[in-house]
C-alpha cells in the first residue's frame, strides 16, 4: 500500500506551505511537492493606490527584508517620475539607498546564519531539537550568539538611520530619498564603541566565514553532497560584472557556466522571464523563456549571485570569493549547502560596503530628489537577501497604480527548493517505515539553504510547526506526528 | 472685549466674551480635543470629540460660547471614555490603514487615538466600501479615511464658491467635489486642503512621504502638548 507524507505547515515568505511526499508500497519516494498554500494579494490591492504609496505599502509583504520591497518599488517609481532607471538619482539619494540596502543584507544574512543555520551546524541536523536552536547556541556558544544579535542590531540601526524606522520605514521616495545622514549618525557607525562599529562588524563577519570554512573542512562529505543538483543561476550584476546587490543588469548562466542571459536591461524582463502556474501551488514557477518551461528554471540568492558575478568590489570579500570559486575550479557551484558559504561572503562584503559608503561625504549632502518626464510604466529590480526581486508597475494618468507584478526571491527559487526537497526525501526517506524528527529536519535543512522568510521566526525557537501525516493510498490517516 | 470668569476642571480661567469654550480653554493652557475644529473656520460641531459637560449637560465645546460663571467639566474619566469611544467609532466606520498612510505621524485622528490610549476598538469594524477618487489634478481623495469633519467643505473656496460639499445623508454621507472648481486648484490651495484635512483623506499628489520619520508633527510629542506646554 502506498502512502503520502504531508508536512504542514512548512513556512516560507510570511506564509504557510506544506510538503507532500508520496511513497509507493515499497516505501520508495515517487513524488515530492513543496506547496505554497497561502494567497497574499498585494498585486491586486495595490491597484487604485497612488504610485508614491507603493514603496511604503508593498514592503508590508515582509517583516524580515521589507527594505528590499521598499527599494525595489522605489526604483520602479523612479522610472515613473522620470528619474531614470537606477543611475539618474542624486549621489546622496543613491548612496543612502545603497547603505539602507547593505544594512538590511547584513542583518538578514546574520539572522539566517547565526539564528537559523548555526544550530544545525553546531549540534548536528539530527540532534535533540531541545538543544538544536538559538537558545542552545546561547547556552553552549555564547560568543557566537552575542555576535549574531549584535550584528543584526548594527544592520537594523543602519536601516533606522536611512529609512526612519528599523522595520517598514519611509526613506526611499520616488526619485530619491527623504533624508540624508547627519555627521553624528555617521560617526556613531564608524567610530562607535565596540561592538557597534563597522570595524568590529567586518571582523565578526570574517570570523563567521572562518567558522563555516572550518566546519566545511571537517564535514566536507555532508556539505558537498547534500542536495546537489545541476541548476542555472540568475542575478543582477554590475555593468562591469561586479557583485552589485542594488543595481545592474540581468545575467544568467547554466550549470556549466555558459551565459544564457547576457547582461540585459531589466526593464525588458518580460522578454526573458515567464511565470508558469501549477495547480497545486499559489507560488508561480518563473523560467527563462529562451530555455523553456521545463528546463528554464534557475536558482537565485547568494549561490546564484556568486555564480554569475565576475568579482566582488571589496578587498576581503574578493579574497574569499577567489577561494570559493577555486573550490569548484571556476565552474558554477551547485551544492545547496554552499549557499551558506556564499551568504557569509556576502555578509563580509556588506560590512565592507557599509564602511566604504559611510566614509563617503555624499551621504551628508542635502540634494535628495530628482524628477523628469513622467512615465506610465516602470520596473524595479534588486538583489534581496534571498535573491532577485522584481517589481513592475503601470500607472494611469491620474497617478493610480493599475497593474503590479511582483516576482519575489522565494518565487524564483520555487523549482530549486522543490528539487532540494525531492533530493533529500529520496536520500533520507526511501524505504523507511518510521519517520524520525531528524529526517524531517533534513527536509527543513534543504529548504533552509534557500532562506525562505518565515521559517526563521519559528525555527529560531526550535519549533518549526511541522505536522506530519501518514496517509495511505486511499487517503486514510495512518499516523500523525508533530514536532 | 469684556473679560469673564469661567471654571474648567476646577481651575478658574479668564475668558473673553464671544469665545467658544475650546478657545477659552486653549488660551488658559487647557487642552480640549478637537477634530472638526480648525482655527479660522466657522465651527461646525460635527465630530463631538470636544464634548464637555456644563451644568450636567453635554455640549460641543467648539460651538458653545462661554458665559460668566460657567462651570465646565472636561478632563474626567467618563468624558474621556466617551471621547475615546468616538475615536473608536471613527476608526471602525472607515478603513484606516495607519501603517501605510502617508498622513501617519501628522494625523490628528491617529494622534488622538494615541493620546486616549486606544488599543482595539470596542465596536466591530464595518469595513465599508468607500471609493478613492484621483480625478482632481492636484489631490488624491481617499474616502476610506474621511471622517466627514467638513473642514475641506468650509475651508476651500475659489471666488467664494465651495470646492467640496456633502452628498447623501446619514451614514452614507460623503464628501464630493465640484469637478470644474477642483480642477483649478493650484499647488498652494492643494497644500491647504491637505493641511486642513485632519486625516489622510485629501493628500497632495506626487509629494508623498517627503517628511522623514522623526520629523513629523506628532513623532516626538503627543497632540495637545502644544496647548498644555508639556
Amino acid at each position: 500500500m502506498g502512502r503520502k507524507i504531508t508536512i504542514e505547515p512548512v513556512t516560507r515568505v510570511e506564509g504557510h506551505g506544506k510538503v507532500t511526499i508520496q511513497l509507493d508500497s515499497q516505501g520508495q519516494v515517487t513524488d515530492t511537492r513543496l506547496h505554497i498554500v497561502e494567497f497574499r494579494g498585494f498585486e491586486r490591492f495595490v491597484q487604485g493606490r497612488p504610485y508614491w504609496e507603493a514603496p511604503v505599502l508593498v514592503q508590508r509583504l515582509c517583516g524580515i527584508c521589507p527594505v528590499s520591497h521598499h527599494l525595489a518599488a522605489a526604483k520602479a517609481m523612479d522610472v515613473i517620475v522620470g528619474a531614470g532607471t537606477g543611475d539618474g538619482l542624486t549621489p546622496t539619494a543613491e548612496k543612502m539607498r545603497r547603505l539602507m540596502h547593505y544594512g538590511q543584507i547584513f542583518q538578514s544574512h546574520a539572522l539566517h546564519f547565526f539564528h537559523l543555520v548555526s544550530p544545525d551546524l553546531l549540534f548536528g541536523i539530527d540532534a535533540d531539537p531541545a538543544i538544536r536552536n538559538i537558545i542552545g547556541v546561547a547556552i553552549h556558544h555564547k560568543d557566537l550568539a552575542v555576535q549574531g544579535v549584535m550584528m543584526r542590531k548594527f544592520g537594523q540601526e543602519i536601516i533606522r538611520a536611512t529609512a526612519g524606522k528599523k522595520i517598514h520605514g519611509t526613506g526611499a521616495i520616488p526619485g530619491g530619498i527623504n533624508k540624508c545622514l547627519s555627521t553624528e549618525e555617521r560617526d556613531e557607525f564608524l567610530k562607535g564603541s565596540d561592538p557597534l562599529n563597522t570595524k568590529k562588524m567586518i571582523e565578526w563577519a570574517q570570523g563567521a566565514l572562518d567558522f563555516f570554512k572550518g566546519y566545511h573542512k571537517k564535514n566536507a562529505a555532508f556539505i558537498d553532497n547534500f542536495a546537489v543538483f545541476p541548476s542555472s543561476h540568475l542575478s543582477l550584476v554590475g555593468k562591469d560584472g561586479a557583485l552589485d546587490l542594488y543595481h545592474g543588469v540581468l545575467r544568467a548562466v547554466d550549470s556549466e557556466g555558459k551565459k544564457i542571459l547576457n547582461d540585459v536591461d531589466y526593464q525588458d524582463y518580460l522578454k526573458y522571464i515567464g511565470e508558469e502556474v501549477r495547480s497545486w501551488s499559489y507560488m508561480k514557477f518563473p523560467y527563462l523563456k529562451s530555455v523553456g518551461k521545463s528546463d528554464g528554471w534557475y536558482t537565485v540568492g547568494p549561490l546564484g549571485r556568486l555564480n554569475t558575478c565576475d568579482f566582488i568590489p571589496s578587498p576581503l570579500a574578493q579574497k574569499e570569493f577567489e577561494e570559493y570559486k577555486a573550490y569548484t575550479k571556476g565552474k558554477p557551484n551547485n551544492m545547496s549547502m554552499h549557499m551558506h558559504w556564499a551568504r557569509l561572503i556576502e555578509l563580509l562584503h556588506s560590512a565592507e560596503a557599509m564602511q566604504k559608503l559611510l566614509n563617503d561625504k555624499d551621504l551628508l549632502k542635502n540634494d535628495l530628489v530628482v524628477k523628469g518626464k513622467r512615465q506610465s510604466e516602470g520596473v524595479g529590480l534588486l538583489e534581496a537577501p534571498r535573491g532577485t526581486l522584481f517589481h513592475h508597475y503601470r500607472v494611469n494618468e491620474q497617478d493610480q497604480i493599475v497593474m503590479a507584478n511582483l516576482i519575489v526571491s522565494t518565487t524564483n527559487n520555487n523549482e530549486p527548493m522543490n528539487r532540494a526537497v525531492n533530493y533529500v526525501a529520496k536520500e533520507k526517506l526511501n524505504g523507511q517505515k518510521q519517520i524520525s524528527e531528524g529526517m524531517l529536519n533534513a527536509v527543513e535543512v534543504a529548504i533552509r539553504c534557500y532562506d525562505p522568510c518565515l521559517s526563521c521566526a519559528t525555527h529560531a525557537l526550535g519549533r518549526m510547526p511541522l505536522e506530519v501525516k501518514l496517509i495511505d493510498a486511499e487517503g486514510g490517516t495512518v499516523d500523525v506526528g508533530s514536532k | 472685549m469684556s473679560e469673564i470668569k469661567i471654571t474648567i476642571d476646577g481651575k478658574e480661567c479668564t475668558a473673553k466674551a464671544g469665545q467658544t469654550i475650546v478657545e477659552a480653554a486653549r488660551a488658559n493652557g487647557i487642552f480640549i480635543p478637537t477634530l472638526c475644529h480648525f482655527d479660522g473656520l466657522k465651527p461646525a460641531g460635527a465630530c463631538r470629540i470636544c464634548t464637555v459637560r456644563v451644568g450636567g449637560r453635554n455640549m460641543a465645546a467648539c460651538t458653545t460660547p462661554v458665559a460668566g460663571g460657567m462651570i465646565v467639566e472636561n478632563d474626567t474619566p467618563e468624558i474621556n471614555d466617551m471621547r475615546k469611544s468616538i475615536i473608536e467609532m471613527l476608526f471602525v466606520e472607515g478603513n484606516h490603514m495607519c501603517p501605510v498612510c502617508e498622513k501617519s505621524g501628522n494625523c490628528e485622528l491617529q494622534a488622538l487615538a494615541y493620546r486616549y490610549l486606544m488599543l482595539a476598538p470596542r465596536f466591530p469594524y464595518l469595513w465599508p466600501r468607500r471609493g478613492v477618487d484621483a480625478s482632481i489634478p492636484k489631490l488624491y481623495k481617499d474616502g476610506n479615511r474621511c471622517i466627514q469633519c467638513l473642514r475641506c467643505v468650509r475651508g476651500i473656496t475659489i471666488d467664494g464658491k465651495k470646492v467640496f460639499g456633502l452628498i447623501n445623508r446619514g451614514g452614507k454621507v460623503r464628501i464630493s467635489h465640484d469637478p470644474k472648481l477642483s480642477a483649478s486648484l493650484d499647488d498652494e490651495q492643494a497644500q491647504r486642503a491637505m493641511d486642513l484635512c485632519p486625516v489622510g483623506a485629501l493628500i497632495r499628489k506626487e509629494v508623498g512621504y517627503a517628511v522623514p520619520i522623526g520629523k513629523r508633527k506628532y513623532d516626538d510629542r503627543p497632540i495637545g502638548s502644544e496647548v498644555e506646554g508639556a
